[in-house]
């Protein structure tokens, strides 16, 4: 069960990104994927999400192939927390949340008293009940994504992919927002694949790391495993210190200057 | 931290359409056509309008004796059919603006921002300049339409890659084609000679002498595209998240980008090709209905159409009945609605209102 991809090759119109990529998510874990800007991050999440698809190779999500899924289908059983969107039309907050109950709804009928409960509990969840009402373009950014996230988490699949879902969240609805998804897992058996920018946020709540570069897998595996100094060196070309933190409980990254001595 | 728990409300079910508001305004528009039938050089009451009426849909001839033949033929031949093409192209106008504002995602794309009428006016333009008249009456319409039909699926050509449907490669394509074709249009005038007057008036719009041919095909096409936008609203909502998102909730981006757009485009060109070209519909409408009821696009689809029929039919009326001189349409709409358009933007902006 979950993802199972293999030989899976992927170019945009001419710029190659995956060639022969092979790699397995389980199901009931937390992924993290970490890697440098335009290693092919996104791109990994749309293939899984079939949003494109791959020139060669096999892609099996819950050991069939994607492509004999429906979109339909597929929209009950994955969902997106997308990285960078832009509402232009003054939808209300509470009409965006019920937007995730769509999959589960047919083309004319209305929401059911479920769906309008869902919605109502992810809200709550979300710290965004207070928004309701509100119109979702009159919203700051981090409101936005507190929005968008909760849309997601209506949607109420067993797989989700959030791209850095977090980027423009403070500490606080980071945290708080991680801790929802990694309860799905944990008490749920959901499967989180999360593209994180902030590594030590991503050692905090994932159960594997992935680490890419250019394409290629370049580590996977425990978070302290792949957490080292020489693969965050090769990875990130920067230099780091990396301390077990015996509270937390894992891996902790400390960045160093990159041209301390030339000053 | 975060607020505390409460009982869930139900609050969400205002979501969905109040189908009674769009039946009893389909019945206001229908009161209205009635209304200003009787509008005109020759005064006839709604009496006799409901009753040539009935007696022409039940085919009931023997019911029209007992009125002047005059009376009759400037209702049900003269007035009706030009009232009622009006309605559906205001009505065509409005929700093909709707589609290309959602769908692009840009709240500033109307019914022509794909070229469709640089498309049509090139070849009415052309039809008029080379005196076309193997289909008589109906060459002109007919070329327009090629034009409009012909020009779309060059944008979308010219806009294509091989794996997404770009919203701003679309515009761009449709402005640069718009660009050329408005260059080609010059060029006709430049050397039409006498036709250029009936060339401008053509470009002007009108809905001077329409016949039920004309009626009965915009209102037929308007119908089916109607059926077909509904049936996508939900997907089109879909598309304000993004691609990627909606994706993610079930929509195939691609089919469903090129259905609407097709379909929202040959409203336009049909409308175009009856009636010239009429701008400010196609923006203002679903910018006004969507201050008033929302984005829902299932519920702005079915309320745009009908509050654009409106428009054009009051608009239409004021140049046929009210004026004592006819003025094109097109300038009518753009010189009413573009400061009626300033007035509520500007509005809206110091309201921070929905818009």
């Amino acid at each position: 069960m979950g993802y199972v991809l293999n030989e899976i090759c992927f170019a945009y119109d001419q710029k190659q990104v995956f060639d022969k990529l092979a790699i397995t998510f389980k199901k009931g874990l937390f992924y993290g994927i970490l890697g440098p800007n335009g290693c092919g991050k996104t791109t990994l999440l749309d293939l899984l999400l079939n949003y494109h698809r791959p020139n060669k190779g096999t892609l099996l999500f819950n050991g069939k192939s994607i492509d004999t899924y429906s979109r339909q289908t597929l929209s009950q059983k994955i969902a997106l927390v997308p990285q960078d969107f832009e509402i232009r039309f003054p939808f209300l907050v509470e009409e965006i949340v019920m937007m995730g109950r769509y999959p589960h709804l047919p083309r004319f009928a209305r929401p059911r008293m479920v769906d309008i409960t869902k919605v109502n509990q992810v809200l709550d969840k979300t710290g965004t009940w207070q928004l309701k009402n509100r119109m979702v373009t009159e919203l700051s950014k981090g409101e936005k994504q507190r929005v968008v996230f909760a849309r997601a988490l209506a949607q109420d699949t067993d797989m989700l992919l959030l791209d850095e879902a977090t980027a423009n969240l403070d500490i606080e609805h980071s945290l708080h927002l991680l801790e929802l998804a990694k309860k799905g897992v944990t008490q749920s058996g959901k499967t989180v694949i999360a593209v994180f920018h902030d590594i030590n946020l991503a050692a905090l709540f994932c159960d594997e790391i992935v680490l890419m570069e250019k394409g290629k897998i370049f580590a996977m595996g425990q978070v302290n495993d792949v957490l080292t100094s020489e693969n965050i060196k090769s990875v990130f070309h920067v230099d780091a210190n990396i301390r077990y933190d015996t509270e937390i409980k894992t891996n902790h990254v400390m960045f160093k200057r990159m041209y301390e001595n030339d000053n | 931290m975060l607020e505390s728990p409460h009982e869930a409300q139900n609050t969400a079910t205002k979501i969905l359409p109040s189908i009674v508001i769009i039946i009893s305004l389909m019945g206001g528009l229908f009161i209205g056509i009635i209304a200003v039938t009787c509008l005109g050089h020759i005064e006839i009451t709604w009496a006799q309008v409901v009753k040539i009426i009935y007696a022409n849909i039940t085919f009931q001839k023997e019911l029209l004796t007992q009125f002047d033949e005059v009376l009759t033929v400037v209702v049900w031949d003269v007035r009706l059919p030009r009232i009622i093409t009006a309605c559906a192209v205001g009505g065509g106008l409005a929700i093909s603006g709707t589609i290309f504002q959602g769908l692009l995602s840009n709240p500033l794309a109307d019914p022509y921002t794909l070229g469709v009428s640089a498309g049509a006016a090139f070849g009415a333009s052309l039809a008029l300049l080379l005196n076309v008249g193997f289909m008589g009456s109906y060459s002109v319409p007919l070329f327009a339409f090629l034009g409009a039909g012909a020009t779309l699926m060059f944008v979308i050509y010219l806009s294509s890659s091989t794996s997404q449907v770009s919203s701003h490669n679309l515009i761009l394509s449709g402005i640069i084609v718009s660009a050329i074709l408005s260059a080609g249009i010059s060029f006709i005038k430049y050397i039409a000679d006498e036709q250029v007057s009936v060339i401008i008036f053509w470009l002007m719009g009108s809905f001077a002498s329409k016949t039920w041919t004309d009626a009965i095909l915009v209102t037929s096409i308007l119908s089916i595209s109607m059926l077909i936008c509904i049936f996508y609203a939900r997907d089109l909502n879909l598309m304000v998240l993004g691609h990627r998102t909606a994706a993610a909730l079930g929509t195939n981006i691609r089919t469903i980008t090129y259905i609407l757009l097709i379909t929202a485009s040959m409203i336009a060109a049909v409308c175009v090709s009856v009636s010239g070209i009429i701008g400010f519909i196609g923006l203002l409408v679903p910018h006004m209905m969507r201050s008033l009821v929302g984005p829902d696009n299932r519920v702005l689809l079915p309320i745009s159409m009908i509050a654009g029929a409106l428009l054009l039919l009051i608009g239409d009326t004021i140049t046929r009945a009210i004026l004592p001189h006819e003025i094109p349409i097109g300038v009518l709409t753009a010189l009413i609605g573009g400061p009626f358009f300033c007035y509520i933007f500007r509005k809206q902006q110091l309201e921070r209102g929905r818009f």
